[in-house]
């Protein structure tokens, strides 16, 4: 068992730790991790947020019980105070000591504050961690209105400056450098962010030099040169990092001449038992104070402790950075700003739209060299690649910047002309490659979870963009690889069939399959074919049965035991006393369990084969019609009892049920579909886990669409707002009508809906707007199916051929005696499974 | 009844006449009752074959295989059990999908309109 000691839990201790856990034997080592703030390690990157909720929880990178499950030792608020690298030891501020063998420093930095007099003054703070936050918050609370300065107009500095508005005071920010973030901007992009952060309130004051910090006790003011005086409260100092390497020092370790110590390649320190990484690492003469090259170091360090010896830190570290200062989108890459014998620069400049774009391209034209943009990096996340990866530039390089003029196809392209090796996620050193395997083998179908498995987004998020575009592409690829075919029998997606079927006038299966089909059919094709003949024709399961599935093949729903359910239509739910008592006296005359379903109606179970003629006789003399429960069809429409009874309805709920419930009753359709009807915003029935929902607001109708319950619950979304009732059905006719001429077999309308291109704003342009110019034949095949309407129970009994299918042997008489049942809460139900 | 091998024709010991061939709808199964046996007889109409199989799926143990919808895969005849959709090949008894036991076939004929089905006892 090896000891690996981390001194620093930050955000790259942190990364350092994820990474060993996940590749180590944990049996092989013991990790354990000293940190000296008083949380464990959280998400400084984005710290500014913790002024928007004051949750500090939520920037936490893992809870404190994750490093207990992972089996790390874990000491917070305790200091490493001494290293003894003749005896591999090291002491704590709680005076204990202990032994390592491979021993990480990742203490990072603090904040560099200048030499200035009075820089000890009240009011005076650093910007760097939840505590720095929390001190000069409650300073500000004292001063709030004031005027207040930022020293330092880098990255964190604007940062600090946004952190200083939300808490109420007058930013002023004060940089030495002739201009803002002098490591990322050129002077002019540098102007047009000045402008942009100052028509916000955020004053910048540039090449100020501070002489000295005015006041008595308390901070009153900054001091730049004789008479230039800023007159402030308080000053928050962002002027840069120095790394903390008083541990390596004081150990004798090899140093930079400037602070930081040295590390190789492999994040060894001059003592190759002690490895250095994060912002207190001295790479290449450089300390870095980005996130993304501390992770890269973490995972080196981790490889090379397991003997991945070949890992090693990349001789050229890539600075670029995005971010969003205050709503404003600032981005450098490659080499921003360029001497002219290395190439030209194409530069835009807007300052009234706060707009720069500049990029560096070779002198032929051929490959980027780096750039800036400032105001929208829309573009970034694509510039960074073809950078990165030495793509070939468009004939016109500025279209990258100014967009493809004079139409034609965009200048980038798409993003699946990337490479496989091209890094989209730098934080996690994702790859296009691991984001697009993600999705076509290991079978992640969202960006949550691809995000999941590869971790890619989950560091500074930049990257989420174009996540979303490959796992979009590549499952759009899928869709369009995986060709759409019904089976083996029929090589044609179901919305094909249907045009086939429609446009040749088709009558029957066999027929279909003698014309476009070849072998002869299975258990997927032939109800789905069924379905189609249903939706075109609107004839019932009984006229092809060989080729429906059971339920419709028998009119019922059959359980596990070889039984049935008989469901009734109860349209919204509406029953008579009557009618109740009729279905008791059935169900108890015929021994079936009953029980009232989801859909506001009664299921009847128990039935055998034989008996569902017998027992639907008796019901369609009570004046039942069948409720299609077995069907790819309309189940219910679900009410609340609307304003007839409740004292806060808008609008009769019951009533429209029950009429869109016998309109769309006997439609087939790719599944079932299900409606709800709500009187009022309280939303009773549910309307909105509805493929079709209705609620009645001020002035009309509000009309839902494809949301389902189920397996993956969707709330339905608005397809339109306080509509009458007639344009409400209008509406849904054409929606339904639509879904089924279109969605593949065994495709919920939600489903269907998300993989609809455009999704609900494409929707209610054909439905609304009619942007197909179907509206009027979608309007007629509706009608036509809801005037053919018949009930296939009634039809059933009364016709002695399909009464003779309801027999369970063709040669006896006999009933099938292996139904065994048990009795259940005075009710039967099946025997257990053997 | 459970065991896995196809009854082979040469192995029949008695046909058993089990009814009028009308009986049975096309391109569907019926199901037929011998001594305490519930047995699957499947007309294939659109190729003019017959197949017959046990009615018991194996997966569940109900008596549900002949009210299953019938098809072919590759050419072989299967039938998929109306519960779980689980499907048999209808020649050899050995289950398509994978996950279940076979089930045991029977050879069937039609002699004077009749359907005949094989059993070994």
């Amino acid at each position: 068992m090896k000891t690996i000691i981390v001194v620093g839990n930050g955000m790259v201790g942190y990364k350092f730790c994820e990474k060993f856990v996940a590749q180590a034997p944990k049996e092989d080592y013991q990790l354990v991790v000293f940190g000296e703030e008083p949380r464990v390690a959280y998400d400084r990157v984005h710290l500014s947020e913790f002024f928007e909720d004051g949750d500090a929880e939520r920037l936490l990178l893992a809870p404190k019980t994750w490093y207990e499950t992972n089996g790390i030792q874990l000491h917070i608020q305790e200091q490493v105070t001494d290293i003894d690298r003749s005896t591999k030891t090291i002491s704590t501020s709680k005076g204990v000591n202990y032994q390592y063998d491979t021993l990480i420093l990742a203490t990072g930095s603090v904040p560099f504050v200048p030499p200035i007099r009075g820089v000890e003054k009240k009011g005076v703070f650093v910007y760097r961690t939840i505590e720095d936050l929390e001190e000069t918050l409650a300073y500000a609370e004292t001063v709030k209105g004031g005027k207040a300065a930022i020293l330092g107009g880098g990255l964190l500095g604007l940062e600090a400056a946004k952190a200083v508005m939300d808490m109420g005071l007058e930013p002023h920010v004060v940089e030495f450098a002739p201009k803002l973030m002098p490591r990322q901007l050129d002077t002019r992009s540098s102007k047009v962010l000045q402008v942009k952060l100052e028509s916000m309130g955020i004053n910048v004051h540039l090449s100020k030099a501070t002489n000295q910090i005015l006041g008595n006790g308390a901070i009153t003011g900054m001091e730049f040169g004789e008479d230039d005086i800023l007159d402030v409260v308080m000053l928050v100092v962002s002027a840069g990092i120095r790394p903390r390497d008083e541990l390596g020092k004081n150990a004798g370790l090899e140093m930079g001449t400037r602070g930081g110590i040295v590390v190789n390649d492999q994040m060894r320190t001059s003592d190759p038992n002690i490895m250095a990484i994060g912002e207190v690492a001295l790479y290449n003469q450089m300390i870095y104070g980005l996130v993304a090259p501390g992770y890269e170091m973490a995972q080196v360090a981790v490889d090379q402790i397991l003997g991945k010896t070949a890992s090693r830190m990349a001789a050229e570290i890539d600075m670029s950075t995005k971010l969003k200062l205050i709503g404003v989108d600032v981005a450098s890459f490659g080499t921003p700003f360029m001497p002219a014998e290395k190439g030209h620069s194409i530069i835009f400049e807007n300052k009234t739209e706060s707009l720069y774009k500049r990029i560096n391209v070779t002198h032929d034209g051929k490959k980027l060299l780096g750039g800036i943009l400032v105001g929208d990096a829309t573009d970034y996340n694509m510039l960074l690649q073809l950078y990165q990866n030495e793509m070939a530039l468009p004939e016109n390089p500025e279209d990258l910047i100014l967009g493809s003029r004079g139409g034609g196809a965009p200048a980038f392209g798409s993003v699946m002309d990337l490479p496989d090796t091209a890094v989209v996620c730098s934080c996690e050193a994702v790859t296009k490659g691991d984001i697009c395997c993600s999705v076509l083998e290991d079978g992640n179908e969202s960006v949550k979870a691809v995000s999941k498995a590869t971790k890619a987004t989950t560091g500074c998020g930049g990257c989420k963009p174009m996540v979303v575009d490959l796992v979009t592409e590549s499952l759009k690829s899928l869709g369009k690889t995986v060709k759409v075919q019904l089976c083996e029998h029929f090589e044609y997606s179901r919305q094909e069939l249907f045009d086939i079927v429609k446009l040749k006038d088709i009558q029957d299966y066999d027929e279909l399959l003698d014309l476009v089909g070849k072998g002869h059919g299975c258990e997927v094709c032939k109800p789905a074919v069924a379905a189609i003949f249903a939706s075109i024709y609107n004839e019932t399961a009984n006229k092809q049965p060989a080729i429906q599935d059971t339920n419709d093949r028998y009119l019922a729903n059959i359980q596990r035991n070889g039984t049935y359910s008989v469901v009734p239509r109860v349209a919204g739910g509406e029953i008579t006393p009557k009618q109740l008592m009729a279905l008791g006296r059935i169900a108890q005359k015929f021994d079936l369990y009953t029980k009232i379903t989801g859909g506001q109606r009664i299921d009847m179970f128990g039935a055998q084969l034989h008996e569902l003629p017998l027992i639907w006789e008796e019901l369609i003399a009570e004046g039942f019609e069948t409720g299609q429960a077995y069907g790819k069809s309309l189940r219910t429409v679900k009410s609340c009892v609307g304003s007839t009874w409740c004292r806060y309805g808008m609008d009769e709920s019951v009533s429209f049920a029950v009429e869109i419930e016998h309109r769309y009753k006997g439609i087939r359709s790719p599944h079932k579909f299900k409606g709800g009807v709500s009187g009022c915003i309280r939303e009773c029935a549910e309307a909105r886990c509805k493929d079709f929902g209705f609620i009645a607001v001020e002035g009309g109708w509000n009309v839902y669409v494809a949301g389902n319950g189920g397996a993956n619950p969707k709330h339905a979304e608005l397809l339109a707002e306080k509509v009458d009732k007639e344009t409400a059905i209008k509406y849904i006719d054409r929606y339904i009508m639509y879904y089924i001429k279109t969605a593949q077999p065994l495709t919920r309308t939600a489903a269907w809906l998300e993989k609809l291109e455009g999704g609900i704003t494409y929707l209610q342009n054909v439905v609304i707007n009619d942007s197909l110019g179907i509206a009027a034949s979608l309007d007629a095949e509706m009608q036509a199916l809801v005037d053919s309407y018949k009930c296939e129970w009634k039809e059933a009994v009364e016709t002695p051929e399909i009464r003779a299918r309801y027999a369970h042997f063709v040669n006896s008489d006999a009933p099938d005696d292996s139904i065994e049942f048990v009795s259940l809460r005075e009710q039967k139900m099946p025997k257990e499974w053997a | 009844m459970n065991t896995q091998e196809p009854i082979e024709e040469v192995a029949v010991k008695t046909w058993f006449k089990a009814a009028p061939t009308e009986k049975f709808p096309k391109n569907a199964g019926a199901c037929i009752k011998y001594k305490d046996q519930q047995v699957a007889v499947f007309n294939f109409t659109r190729e003019n074959k017959w197949f017959a199989c046990q009615n018991l799926c194996p997966h569940k143990m109900e008596m549900v295989l002949s009210r299953g919808m019938i098809g072919e895969e590759n050419g072989v005849p299967k039938v998929a059990c109306p519960l779980h959709k689980n499907t048999f090949s209808l020649t050899t008894g050995e289950s398509l999908t994978g996950a279940c036991d076979a089930i045991t076939t029977f050879p069937v004929k039609i002699e004077d309109g009749y359907v005949w089905v094989g059993f070994s006892d």
